[in-house]
């Protein structure tokens, strides 16, 4: 596969920043749906990196694990906006400070 | 138709019924029962008392074989002789004037019932104490007397005050019962029966004078008579025991109960005679009792303590004479002060009742021409109590105290000493008389005593003066004392000595020639009066040695020291629960920054491992 113009490294970054801003974001938001779509962000900051280093060594390996990540997302946004759309409809808000019942 | 068996079983049988219908009989028929059932028991006994003096005959009568096990059969079986039929026309005799006296004495108090149903039974358990022929059935009695001592102590048991009182007189006495069954026990092992008569025998062929057993069982014996009587070093329970209503103090702490060590003694004589030391023992005891006692009478201000102070002085007097062997005048004296001394306490009891329920001698006062029936009960009391010349108790003190200097090597030295013990007695009685009934009158009588009253004072009045002359069957029972060789200059200072006595608490308390007050208001006349009213600071000995260490012991074991470990652990598994759940925030945000430190920090360590 010739036309490879980007090299490795540059990847792994742009997969190392992804993964951080998802978990920034995971961290520092307080929406339930936006910490879901950060959580979509790291794991697709992880395929990433499975795609590229397959895509440097010349294994399937790296794809094949991207498949299995992206319908583990799949899953989870599934799980994930069922349980949106519960919490919406019990706490009518979608703040995860305020929703919280627990009492520590 | 046999009567003896009657005589315990009649206020048996009311205490009985009176029990079970538990206060719902009225109230006329309850005054019938308890006092008629004494009083029949009183003619009983006065029935068995003349055919006895009649021919001198010895009865004994066993009802049953109470139990049987191996070769021990005590019987409930009753031994009559010269010293039970005194014994049981005092306890009846006097017992019955003094449950007549309650009529009045009692009638506005709620528990009317259950005061009688007490009083009787307690007659029935001193009956049984006195009659029975062999130790078991005495030690019954004994305890059954003690156990009516402590109901009676806190009838008025809404004052917790009561309660502790009725405590207190129950424990220590039960310190002295303690040793008494240790005694039993011995007795029993080494005699191998209970039965007074053949015990006796038995040990005066088994042991010779002054062998060991004799002295460690005397002493066993000794230390049971002690807290029943009241005697040092058990003396403690008695004046407390005033918190009961007066005519129990009457009967029960002063003219009965309380002389039931006494008669234990008297009962077993011929072991005491066995072991000379205890003897001795009995004879030191009875000396120190009779003048500390005296001392603190002297101090109090209630009425009723100063005669239960004056009470443990003269049981000394009759420890005193069972010391010296002189058991007949000890037993003399024993009927003589419950003569007077339930006449005293009957008195004081209505002087009570008369002034709303006033203790303290200094708020009465010249209650002399107030309540002249009781004033004249006062005076005829305290005159045989400080044994003025022909009444009952010179008489008898008169012959405790020739006993007394008889006594080989010690006898001078008891004899001083009960003799300083009889001067403070005339001088307590009459500050008592002179201080209640003559001077200014601080607290008017709201009532006189009526029919009731008056009669059992009355008649104590009469017994208290010729009481002296009572011929007692006891010649059978006890070895016979001789004065004949007394110097009569020794026999003139006893009888000179309790006028000297009343001659000096006139002059103190009444004419107030003598002033002391320079002396009692210094500071060490203060500290010593203090010290007296305080009797001699016993009470607050025990306190302090006894008391408080027990209590403080048992508050310790209340709260289980051995929980402490487990409740350790649990506190310690609480503590770290408690951080645990801390961490559960239920902050979604804080869970995932927690993890994704962790996550960094398994990294680390991770690669820091592999590198």
């Amino acid at each position: 596969m010739g036309g490879l113009t980007v090299p490795l490294e540059h990847v792994l970054v742009l997969a190392a920043l992804l993964f951080s801003f998802g978990l920034l974001g995971l961290m520092l938001r307080r929406n339930i749906i936006f910490m879901l779509m950060s959580l979509e962000v790291m794991l697709n900051a992880a395929a990433l990196a499975f795609v590229a280093a397959g895509a440097n060594w010349a294994q399937p390996d790296g794809q094949i694990v991207f498949l299995i990540i992206l319908s583990v997302a799949a899953a989870e946004v599934a799980v994930g906006l069922g349980l949106v759309l519960q919490i919406q409809r019990r706490f009518k808000t979608l703040d995860m400070d305020t929703a919280n019942r627990l009492r520590g | 138709m046999n009567l003896i068996p009657l005589i315990p079983a009649l206020p048996l049988f009311s205490a009985i019924l009176l029990i079970v219908s538990a206060g719902r009989l009225p109230r006329n028929l309850v005054a019938i029962l308890g006092a008629g059932s004494v009083g029949l028991s009183a003619l009983c006994v006065a029935s068995v008392a003349i055919g006895f003096l009649a021919n001198e005959q010895i009865i004994q009568i066993t009802l049953w074989t109470w139990m049987a096990v191996d070769n021990f059969t005590p019987g409930i079986a009753f031994y009559i002789d010269g010293l039970t039929i005194v014994m049981m026309s005092v306890i009846t005799g006097v017992g019955f004037l003094i449950h007549l006296y309650s009529l009045e004495f009692m009638n506005e108090d709620e528990s009317y019932s259950r005061y009688f149903a007490y009083m009787n039974l307690f007659v029935a358990a001193m009956l049984i104490l006195v009659m029975a022929d062999n130790l078991l059935l005495l030690y019954l009695g004994w305890e059954g007397v003690g156990v009516c001592s402590y109901l009676l102590v806190g009838f008025w048991y809404q004052d917790s005050d009561n309660g502790k009182a009725a405590r207190k007189a129950f424990v220590v006495t039960r310190v002295g019962d303690t040793a008494m069954a240790l005694g039993l026990f011995l007795l029993f092992t080494e005699l191998g029966t209970l039965h007074i008569q053949s015990m006796m025998e038995a040990a005066n062929a088994q042991w010779s004078v002054g062998d060991t057993l004799p002295l460690v069982a005397t002493a066993l014996l000794l230390g049971g008579a002690v807290g029943k009587s009241a005697q040092l070093p058990l003396h403690t329970w008695l004046p407390d025991a005033m918190a009961g209503p007066t005519p129990v103090s009457a009967l029960i702490h002063a003219a009965t109960m309380v002389t039931a060590g006494v008669y234990l003694i008297a009962r077993t004589h011929e072991l005491f005679l066995l072991a000379p030391a205890t003897l001795e023992a009995v004879a030191w005891v009875g000396l120190f009792t009779l003048l500390l006692a005296a001392f603190t009478a002297l101090a109090q201000n209630d009425i009723k303590r100063i005669l239960a102070y004056s009470t443990i002085s003269q049981i000394g007097y009759m420890f005193l004479a069972l010391g010296v062997g002189a058991f007949s005048a000890s037993v003399f004296h024993l009927m003589t002060h419950a003569f007077f001394k339930a006449l005293l306490f009957l008195a004081a009891g209505a002087v009570i009742h008369c002034l709303h329920h006033e203790h303290n001698i200094f708020r009465m006062g010249g209650l002399r021409t107030r309540i002249p029936v009781v004033f004249w009960s006062f005076m005829i009391g305290s005159a045989a109590l400080a044994a003025l010349p022909f009444t009952s108790g010179f008489y008898s003190k008169d012959a405790i105290l020739l006993s007394a200097w008889q006594q080989p090597g010690i006898g001078p030295w008891l004899w001083a000493g009960g003799l300083l013990g009889a001067l403070l007695t005339a001088i307590y009685s009459f500050r008592l008389v002179f201080i209640v009934f003559f001077g200014e009158a601080n607290t008017e009588p709201d009532k006189q005593p009526g029919w009731k009253m008056s009669i059992p004072l009355v008649i104590l009045c009469a017994a208290s003066v010729v009481g002296g002359w009572f011929v007692l069957p006891l010649s059978d029972v006890f070895p016979q004392a001789d004065h004949s060789g007394v110097n009569h200059t020794v026999e003139y200072v006893s009888i000179a000595t309790p006028v000297l006595g009343l001659l000096l608490a006139y002059l103190l308390f009444l004419g107030r020639q003598l002033d002391i007050t320079a002396i009692t208001e210094s500071n060490l006349g203060k500290a010593v009066q203090k010290f007296c009213f305080n009797g001699w600071q016993i009470d607050g000995l025990y306190h302090n040695l006894l008391v408080r260490p027990f209590k403080g012991l048992a508050h310790w074991w209340r709260n289980e020291p051995i929980d402490y470990i487990y409740n350790a652990i649990i506190a310690l598994s609480q503590w770290s629960h408690r951080g645990l759940s801390a961490l559960q925030t239920g902050e979604l945000r804080w869970y995932a920054t927690t993890m994704v430190f962790g996550l960094v920090l398994l990294t680390v360590v991770m690669l820091r491992n592999a590198s």
